[in-house]
């Protein structure tokens, strides 16, 4: 939000021409691309999500008598619960790990008292798996934690770990902690950019001030870095939430049929199954669709809510303080 | 004092070997699965069954490429299908980003900022909530294996308007517009010819990232396209996965390769240019 006023400010002061129909004639065409392949999908997905629509290549349906039959089914479906439990252990499991090494990583290389060479290199290296199309991720990593002869399994039988070869996908919570690893592999280099990209923007001054007062490199991280780049880091938390409940070409790839007791089920796997396999319901995914959408937005809207309010109640101390300053200096004056 | 120092720097010596190991460990990491996936390509299904993981090329990268003739698996299909998907959605979305977020600095207009909260509230809006909706119209129209429907929709790309407004409010300068509107330039050639070339930066570092995520995307294509001749790489990816394949070893790892190479090429030449925008799309959002 701060971008917002900012920009508005910098807009006020800068000459407007009046030439303000081309205003309207250049927005036309992202206008139009928008009605046709976003709006217009949405309103169609919720409209469905109302019938009996099923069947591969139909198109025709009728409403349901009782509109809301589809999202009953879907809300006491046992494998719509599992799925959604998985979605949400799956993006824990990934995302407190990969900001904790992000922040971990961003506090070493952006601490001035040590200096580390080849910064570059390893930004480099630790992003690279975030550019790689993430449906090969998944089958090379199947590959590699192959049963019996894959280089996982040849691995720890040479070091001598194991005497057999080890089913890795036939074990659930191998196969859900394996999904974690690669999203957490995939994505904590892009958090570690994006956060260190923040420390820098940092006035330098405050971490002298800090080194000068005699705060530890710990004592600085914590009370200096982590405020300082909050936005960042609410940023981060919302993109990936809504990433990691969107989850799919990992746990639809990683395992065959989602894994023993569809322990790799997400929800947009379950959406896909749903509505493109089987007996193509696509009434019902529509309906799972649109309730995970509705699940998304209420969970931004507390993220942002939650901070919002921290924000004004600094803000109110602050003005608060002034004034009691402002009083006693004068009190003092008089 | 003295012992005091040396304690400090020892200290400070411990953490930066700790720092190296940590930073080595995740690097060798981010390389491995590559390293094993490259080297065993060569391999035959033989030597793979064998020993698994080698760090050294064998000679039987030829035959492994032979196991594709008659499968559906088709590398070359897959790659053109991508390549054109990914170059004119890059640029059609830089392109109508840019036209968008020149409107939205430039002119004042009633509903420029009403527009730009819109903008903002479904920047959010993931792809696949809509997906449902989206197939039966496009499966309606009888469009469903048409490169189009994957192409068209990245007119509208609101995170990029986002980006492109913030470059443009900081590069561009009114008084450059109004000395070509006297020289009598038409407004629509002053984007193109004057506005286009100051925002060169920002359209390098999006066209970048929508062209690997456009590559790298499966969800959509996987839906739509049926015709095994539109496939798009990641498709093709996945047919990997089926079980005629299954034995082959040396055929899967190429054919993983095969969709890596490309973006491990475009990657570690612009690395630099990369890295920096990620960090620069952190900073603004």
């Amino acid at each position: 939000m701060a971008i917002k006023s900012n920009g508005g400010r910098v807009v006020r002061n800068r000459k407007l021409v009046n030439y303000s129909k081309y205003g309207y004639i250049f927005s036309i065409p992202f206008v139009v691309a928008f009605l046709i392949f976003s709006l217009y999908p949405v309103i169609y997905t919720t409209v469905i999500g109302f019938t009996d629509l099923k069947g591969l290549g139909v198109t025709t349906f009728k409403f349901q008598e009782d509109p809301f039959t589809n999202f009953k089914t879907i809300i006491s479906n046992a494998t719509f619960k599992i799925a959604l439990k998985n979605t949400v252990i799956i993006w824990i499991g990934n995302f407190i790990p990969q900001i904790g090494i992000a922040l971990l990583l961003t506090a070493w290389y952006t601490d001035n008292r040590t200096k580390i060479k080849g910064k570059g290199v390893f930004k480099v290296l630790f992003y690279l798996p975030n550019i790689i199309t993430s449906a090969t991720i998944a089958i090379l990593f199947s590959t590699l934690f192959g049963y019996p002869m894959g280089p996982m399994n040849d691995v720890l039988m040479t070091l001598g770990f194991i005497k057999e070869p080890f089913y890795f996908m036939n074990n659930k919570k191998i196969a859900q902690g394996l999904v974690m690893f690669i999203q957490f592999w995939m994505w904590y280099g892009y958090t570690m950019v994006t956060l260190i990209s923040g420390v820098i923007g940092i006035d330098p001054a405050i971490f002298e001030a800090a080194e000068i007062d005699g705060a530890s490199r710990t004592q600085t991280f914590f009370f200096i870095t982590i405020p300082c780049i909050r936005t960042i880091m609410l940023f981060t938390l919302v993109t990936s939430m809504i990433g990691g409940l969107n989850m799919f070409d990992i746990p639809k790839l990683l395992v065959n049929a989602s894994g023993p007791d569809n322990s790799t089920l997400t929800t947009s796997v379950f959406i896909y199954n749903q509505a493109f396999s089987g007996s193509y319901m696509y009434a019902r995914a529509a309906a799972a669709s649109m309730m995970m959408f509705v699940v998304i937005v209420i969970l931004s809207c507390v993220i942002f809510y939650i901070l919002r309010d921290k924000d004004e109640e600094q803000l109110a101390k602050l003005r608060k303080a002034d004034r009691k300053a402002e009083r006693k200096a004068m009190a003092g004056g008089m | 004092m003295a012992s005091d120092l040396r304690t400090k720097q020892r200290a400070s010596i411990g953490l930066k070997i700790c720092i190296y190991v940590v930073s080595i460990l995740l690097a060798v990491l981010s390389i491995f699965p590559f390293w094993v996936m490259f080297c065993n390509c060569t391999r035959s299904t033989n030597e793979i069954q064998e020993h698994a993981v080698s760090f050294l090329p064998s000679v039987y990268l030829m035959d492994n490429f032979k196991v594709y003739e008659g499968k559906d698996f088709n590398p070359f299909v897959g790659f053109v299908n991508s390549m054109i998907i990914s170059v004119f959605s890059t640029g059609l979305a830089v392109y109508f980003s840019s036209l968008t977020a020149y409107a939205l600095t430039a002119y004042e207009w009633k509903l420029r900022k009403p527009f730009f909260s819109f903008i903002m509230a479904v920047m959010m809006i993931p792809g696949q909530v809509t997906l449902i909706g989206f197939y039966q119209m496009v499966y309606k129209l009888g469009f469903t294996n048409n490169l189009l429907m994957l192409i068209l929709p990245s007119i509208a790309a609101p995170m990029m308007v986002f980006f492109m407004r913030q470059y443009l409010q900081g590069a561009l300068s009114m008084e450059i517009v109004q000395s070509a509107r006297i020289d009598g330039a038409g407004e629509f050639r002053i984007f193109n010819q004057i506005v286009l070339p100051i925002m060169k930066p920002a359209i390098a570092t999006q066209a970048i990232f929508t062209f690997v995520s456009s590559w790298n995307r499966l969800f959509e294509p996987l839906v739509l396209l049926t015709s095994k001749d539109k496939y798009t790489m990641p498709v093709m990816v996945s047919l990997l996965k089926g079980d005629i394949y299954k034995t082959e070893y040396g055929a899967v790892y190429l054919g993983l390769s095969m969709t890596v190479l490309p973006l491990i090429i475009i990657y570690l030449s612009l690395s630099r240019y990369i890295v920096s925008g990620v960090a620069l799309g952190g900073v603004k959002g």
